[in-house]
């Protein structure tokens, strides 16, 4: 049976190299790069007309638009207007290299911890300046939930501690074990539709139609949970309410 | 597991760093703003319609009002000429019935009159033929000759009785 992990090993096109770091490009970078150019081709390209009545490609457009612009102003309110294009970007970004992880023989980016750990990490760093920058050290009342006890304070403001923390390696880790577990279970099913051969394998085969389905779904979904759960960390930032 | 070679970080993180930089970029200043224009003209657009669609139905309500107003004066005014006409038309027949009348009482009067002429003519001639015819009966029967004015004396006599 073929390795399952085998389709996430990074393969190096051209070695490249920057101020003595590896910047070669790679199966990761090449996914990256059609992701930018897809998003930029349906926003660009696909708003050409600028038609009063959209084409279906403006549509889509104007629906992802809509989508995140709703999902900003209902999660973070008028505030959040400033931050929109990061976040536009973030969900796009992700929903693409997901979506582009479900063609065969494609590359996954996202099911690679360091790509959606580095992302993550730009929203907890991003978050924290914000919150900062906003509310001084006042932020720090983040940590320090209202209404308890002056006894369990201690205890609560340590839980409140590790819990932003882990905020990011949550947010990075669900999408990205989310996108392997995926890909390999996929993997593994193919591997039993030709292990089985003509006889025994329709079954593993019609299971892969409709997990296929399903990832699909996931790959929406955690594109969406990626970028509405930045928006509702955005939001405490912002406005504090605990 | 792939996810774990730590040699193949650095290029999946300056390559996240490229692409996601240039996307942002692209968004942020060219198709975002491109699409919140299209959609705010849309917006502006539709707004603008609706607004004309509202002038232009109060337009109709106003012209609707006018021309029932319009209807509602001729119809008052179509009734009073009808009023008039009809009032007029009945007092003329009033008038031609009056006149008819009169003249009918006029006509039966000289008839009553002329019958009772004639008949009174008739009444005297009666006598008159009574008396003649007395006379010759009595000459007849008793040959004898009784004055004129005796007889039409008895006759009249037996015609009152």
């Amino acid at each position: 049976m073929p390795n399952p992990m085998l389709q996430f090993e990074i393969k190096r096109f051209v070695k490249l190299d920057l101020f003595g770091l590896d910047a070669s490009f790679t199966n990761s970078s090449l996914f990256m790069v059609i992701a930018v150019f897809l998003i930029s081709l349906l926003t660009i390209w696909g708003m050409r007309g600028r038609a009063l009545v959209p084409t279906r490609m403006q549509s889509v457009a104007e629906i992802s638009y809509e989508f995140v612009a709703n999902m900003v102003r209902d999660n973070v309110g008028s505030a959040g207007q400033k931050y929109f294009p990061f976040v536009f970007s973030l969900f796009m970004f992700v929903l693409f290299t997901n979506m582009l992880g479900m063609m065969p023989y494609s590359f996954t980016v996202t099911s690679h911890i360091i790509v959606t750990f580095a992302l993550a990490a730009i929203v907890f760093i991003g978050v924290t300046i914000i919150g900062f920058a906003k509310h001084g050290l006042g932020f720090l009342k983040i940590l320090v939930p209202s209404g308890v006890p002056a006894m369990l304070l201690p205890m609560l403001v340590v839980i409140e501690l590790i819990s932003y923390f882990t905020r990011p390696l949550s947010l990075s880790v669900r999408l990205f074990a989310n996108m392997m577990a995926g890909h390999a279970m996929l993997k593994v099913f193919g591997a039993f539709v030709v292990g089985l051969g003509l006889i025994g394998g329709w079954a593993p085969l019609a299971f892969m139609v409709a997990f296929t389905g399903l990832e699909i779904l996931v790959a929406f979904l955690q594109a969406y949970v990626f970028a509405i759960l930045s928006c509702i960390y955005l939001n405490d930032a912002l406005h504090m309410h605990h | 597991m792939p996810q774990f070679e730590l040699q193949d970080f650095a290029p999946q993180l300056i390559w996240l760093t490229i692409s996601f930089v240039a996307l942002y970029f692209i968004m942020a200043r060219v198709a975002l703003p491109r699409i919140a224009t299209v959609i705010e003209e849309r917006r502006d657009r539709i707004a603008s319609d609706l607004d004309q669609a509202e002038q232009l139905k109060q337009k109709t309500d106003a012209a609707i009002a006018a021309y029932e107003e319009a209807l509602a004066t001729a119809r008052a005014k179509a009734l009073g000429i009808a009023q008039e006409t009809r009032e007029a038309l009945a007092a003329e027949v009033d008038a031609e019935k009056a006149r008819a009348e009169k003249q009918i009482a006029e006509k039966t009067a000289e008839a009553e009159k002329r019958i009772a002429e004639s008949k009174s003519d008739a009444l005297t001639h009666i006598n008159e033929v009574a008396g003649e015819v007395a006379g010759a009966i009595i000459k007849e029967l008793i040959d004898a000759k009784a004055s004129k004015s005796e007889v039409n004396q008895a006759v009249s006599k037996a015609l009152v009785n």
